[in-house]
Formats: C-alpha cells, structure tokens, sequence
C-alpha cells in the first residue's frame, strides 16, 4: 500500500512541475526553485510532515522535500537557539543530499567524459 | 486583413505544434512515480536491513538515489530518460543530482578548479539558495509568530 | 563613373563571372547517418571526431572541410589569397584557431547560422572588387559546442519542445575564383536585421521566418524577377516550423514560392532521427548547399538556385535579460554553367 501511495503521491507532484513546464512554459530551474520555496511555504504551515507521513517516499522524494528540510532543520535549532539558531539549523538535515551531489559530482567528472 | 507581420506572434500560433498536454504530463506521473517508488523500496531496505528508524532512513535515501541518477548521467542515460519523462526525472532529487553531474562532467574541459568545481552549481544552485532564502523567510515568520502567541 | 553594383536596395550583381571551384564537408555521426551521409566528404563515427574535447572536435571538422576543398580543387594553401570563415562559438574561436593553422590573411565573420552565404557573398564581391583572386570561405557548428554554450550541458535531463532545432555537427568550405566551372555566382542579396518579438530560443524557425521572407522579397523586387526565374528557394534553417512560415510570409508579399522551397535543416535529417524540428546551426546550410545542392547543379537537374542562410543573433544573456531575438537572412543565387572541369 505504501509502494502504491509513495507512486501516485510523487507521480502527481511531477505532473504540477510538467503542467508548469508546457502550459506556463517555465525553465526547469524555474520549476525547481519553485518548488524548493513551496516545501518550505508548506512545512511552514506543518502540512509537509502531514504529506510525508501518508505518502512516505513520494513526498521525500521530490525536491519539495528539499524545501522542507531546510526549513525544519532551521526550526529545530530555533527552538534551542533562538532565531540565530535559524541560520545554524538550515543545512542540518539536507547536508546528506547536499554533500552527496558535490561529491558524486566531481567523482563522476573525473571518471566520465560527456557523451553529447 | 491584417498582414502576419503585424500580428505575427498570434498569427503563427497556428504553426507551432503544441505540446502533448496529455502524453506528458502520463509520462512525467509513471516515471516520477517510478522514482518515488524506488525511493520507498531503498527507504525500507535501509529501515529493515540496517535498522535504522524511518526518520533516519531519509539520508541514506536521498544519498543512495543521488549516485544512481550521477550515475546515470555519467554513462549518458539521464538526458535520455529526461526527454521522455520531463518533469518525472526533473521534479524528484535525482534531478537536482543530474544537473549538478552534467554540468560537472561538461566543463571538465576547463579543468578541475575552473571548470568543474566553478561550474557544478551552473543549474542547481537556483535550488539551494531560493531554498535558503524562503527557509530564512518562513522560518523567521514562524519564529516570531511563535513568539507572539 | 563605374556602374554601381549594388543593384536596388540590397542586392549584388557581380560583374565578372565568379565560380565555385571546388568545396569540401565534413560531418559528424547523425549527419552521416541522414539522407544525405553519402555526399559528405568525411564522416566521423564519433561526435568527438577523434579529438579530446568538444571544441576542439568542431575544429577539426572545419580543417578536414578546408583541407578536402584544396585537394578537390587541386589547389594548395599557398594558391590562396584569403580565409573567410565563422562559426557559432563565444569570439570565433574554431574559426580564429583553424585560421591560425593555415595561416593565411584572415576576415573572421559572425553571422550565427546566416554565416555560410555572408562568407561567400563576402568572398565574391571581394574578388568581383578585385581584391582578391583565389577566395575559401568556411564554416561549422557542432551539436555539443552549440548545447554547452547556448542552452545546457550536454548531459543534462531537461525535455526539449517539438520546436526546437538540432545543431548540425559539420563543417563546409568553398573556395571561390574567375577559373570556369560548372557553379556561377552571379549574384547576391544582403539581408536586414528582423525582429518580431520572438523570445523563446527553443523555437528560432518561427524568429528567422521573416528575415528569410525579407531578404527573398527584396530579392525579387530588386533584380525585378519572379519565383518563376528560380529552380529553388533554399532557406538555411528554418525547419518545420519556420518553413511554412516564411511560405506564408512570401505569399502575402505576392510571391508564391510553394512548390519551389526547401530548407536545409529538412533535408540533412530523417524524421525517425528525434531532431524535433529539423536541423540548424551554421553547418547545416554549408554541408546540405556544398555537398548536395552543388552536385545538382553539375547535373544539371537544378539551374538557377537562391540559397538563403539563415541565422538567429541571439545569446543567452539576452535571452535571460528577456530580450526578443533578432534575426538574419543572407542569400546568394548559383546557376549552372557549362564550364569547365571541375570537381
């Protein structure tokens, strides 16, 4: 049941970007960052956990999650810090992905050569 | 009648072929829901294998999915996937990983300070600082509401 | 006083009779594979053409182009008294670097994919002025060089629009004198910059359509003739969209060029081979107008011909300053003649 909700949950959320994409006709990086600020928007207003806990994987997957990392984290050092903890807190919980892409990045540079 | 040059970006609409609205967004929901689904089963793998809690297992994840999508863009797979799936493979983090390698790879060129280390963030770094931004934004909002009530 | 040469508004008539002596192409793997792979000089297996990188693969194609068209033409770098060429990278560089090979009096010239009749009507009139006796005019694109500069890494997942083009990977050269041979250049016509507003860099047919519609119109109105004096209307690359376009376009202006238009980004590709609209990029009016439009013409199955390449001025940054694209169109008529041998 989880497999079927993380696949309609993620899929739809990909539909909205490729809506955003033909019809809008928005870059994709338009379309990222965009999305980015709206997991933030929503962990905002506590809604993204909400997504997370019914649809798992379909609502950590997309870069929304991204948004909603950044934030949370800011949050949980708020609570300990005040609001200069916003500022300490924000790469807490995205600093897996972020590193991750930096370092597969240039390891694959070093390995690949571009295929055109 | 009006000449086409006088109207022409409306005149020449009838020219340009229009996206398959319909086709596209199916293939952008199997593929993204394709993503997500992996997503869930390395989740799980991670949670029942390595026993890690469902909140710790994200990391891991997240990292996992981001070196197959490096990967895939390193052995010129990706751009395929990307024109068949469109926002299906943009939308989820391996596109965030996509764009980050192929520029990296790209600029290779250039050398390792100057082309790939400068260029990595060529399309991502949209991503992170709007990111920022809006987390610094909201997070202050929430903060301060917090505070006055 | 010396009659002016400069015939109506735009157009060159040449005085002296100038011919193409001899030209030379070279292309990468999807051009090969196309209808047209078996009139290309050289064929790379490889879009990195054998070399380390990108630009320096584009290049490469550009000297085999330049190297084929002396040796077709029996003429070696020192019979040459100029080197025009152009491509579409950041300063010229393939054109500046394979300059720097040959080592010859050089005139770089920028005129996006419109660069291979700019370059020859250049040529011509500067050997007509008598500048000049033995002229090559050259130019390339290569997909990569052009994705990695103009839109994204060559990698990269992004989803391309049904109307975008495909730069051609290739590269043509002529060279251009008074020795008689089967291709006249009798005249040319040098375009204006259009711009109607188009802003989106995925869909350039539809931006050029209306310079190429200007510079044929103009054309005809100066050298007082009709459709009916030409075998073929031959735009560089303007693609599935731009094609009807521009057809429309003429029709409007009086002068129906439906049965006799073609546009080279049609022509170097087949459908099956996912180029979305059709080829672009300067290469392609340069390979699809030297290798096959020429060995019409010596057949005799076309007689008079108006190429008219076309080119987009456009660059990212002003792309992303929202900035509209402006556009260009230069065409230049070859007729068949009974000369003599030639290559």
């Amino acid at each position: 049941m989880e497999y079927l909700l993380a696949f309609v949950v993620g899929g739809a959320i990909c539909v909205i970007g490729q809506i955003l994409l033909d019809v809008f006709k928005l870059t994709p990086a338009h379309v990222m960052s965009s999305f980015v600020v709206s997991g933030a928007i929503l962990d905002g207003f506590g809604l993204y956990d909400k997504l997370i806990k019914f649809a798992g994987a379909g609502a950590t997957v997309p870069i929304t999650s991204f948004g909603h990392s950044l934030l949370h984290g800011a949050m949980e050092q708020a609570k300990e810090h005040g609001f200069i903890g916003i500022g300490i807190g924000i790469f807490e919980l995205t600093s897996a992905g972020i590193s991750a892409a930096i370092l597969f990045a240039f390891i694959m540079a070093l390995i690949f050569k571009p295929k055109g | 009648m009006v000449k086409m040059k006088e109207d022409y970006k409306n005149k020449i609409r009838d020219y340009q072929p229009k996206p398959p609205y319909f086709m596209n967004c199916f293939k952008a929901f199997l593929i993204g829901g394709l993503i997500c689904l992996c997503g869930q089963g390395i989740q799980n793998f991670y949670m029942n294998v390595f026993h890690f809690s469902e909140k710790d297992a994200g990391n891991p994840t997240v990292a996992t999915l981001i070196l197959i999508s490096a990967l895939l863009t390193g052995f010129g797979v990706y751009d395929k996937i990307g024109q068949f799936a469109g926002a299906g493979s943009a939308v989820p983090v391996t596109g965030f990983a996509n764009s980050m390698t192929s520029a990296a790879i790209e600029h290779r060129s250039e050398g390792l300070v100057l082309g790939v280390a400068t260029n990595m963030f060529k399309l991502a770094g949209s991503v992170i600082v709007f990111g920022v931004v809006a987390a610094y934004i909201v997070g202050m909002i929430r903060y301060f509401y917090g505070l006055a009530f | 006083m010396k009659k002016l040469k400069l015939t109506g508004k735009q157009t060159w008539q040449f005085e002296n009779p100038l011919f193409i002596h001899s030209s030379g192409t070279a292309v990468g793997p999807k051009e090969a594979e196309g209808p047209l792979g078996q009139y290309f000089d050289i064929k790379h297996k490889e879009l990195h053409c054998g070399e380390d990188n990108w630009e320096l693969a584009e290049r490469r194609l550009m000297e085999q182009a330049v190297e084929q068209c002396l040796t077709k033409g029996n003429k070696t770098k020192d019979d040459i008294d100029l080197f025009l060429a152009g491509d579409l990278l950041n300063q010229n560089v393939t054109a500046n670097y394979v300059a720097r090979h040959l080592s010859l009096p050089f005139l770089c010239m920028f005129g996006a994919c419109s660069t291979s009749m700019e370059t020859v009507a250049i040529g011509a009139a500067l050997i007509d002025g008598g500048f000049a006796s033995q002229v090559i005019a050259a130019t390339s694109s290569h997909n990569a060089t052009a994705e990695r500069q103009f839109r994204y890494p060559t990698e990269y997942g992004g989803q391309k629009p049904d109307t975008a083009t495909f730069t051609v990977t290739g590269s043509g050269a002529v060279l251009i004198n008074k020795e008689v041979s089967n291709i006249k250049i009798t005249s040319a016509t040098i375009g204006k910059v259009a711009d109607l507003g188009i802003k989106d860099p995925f869909d350039m047919g539809s931006a050029m359509a209306p310079a190429a519609a200007d510079t044929i119109a103009q054309h005809l109105k100066d050298l007082n003739r009709t459709p009916d004096d030409y075998d073929l209307f031959l735009t560089g690359d303007l693609s599935g969209v731009g094609s009807p376009i521009v057809k429309e376009l003429l029709k409007e202006e009086g002068y129906d060029v439906h049965d006799k238009h073609n546009d080279c980004g049609l022509m170097v590709y087949r459908p099956d081979q996912q180029v979305f609209a059709g080829g672009s990029g300067c290469g392609c009016s340069a390979v699809v107008t030297y290798a096959h439009i020429f060995n019409e013409l010596k057949a005799g199955n076309l007689k008079r011909v108006f190429v008219v390449a076309t080119g987009a001025l456009l660059s990212p940054t002003m792309i992303q300053q929202k900035e509209s694209i402006p556009t260009i169109a230069h065409g230049v008529v070859f007729e068949r003649a009974d000369g003599g041998v030639s290559s």
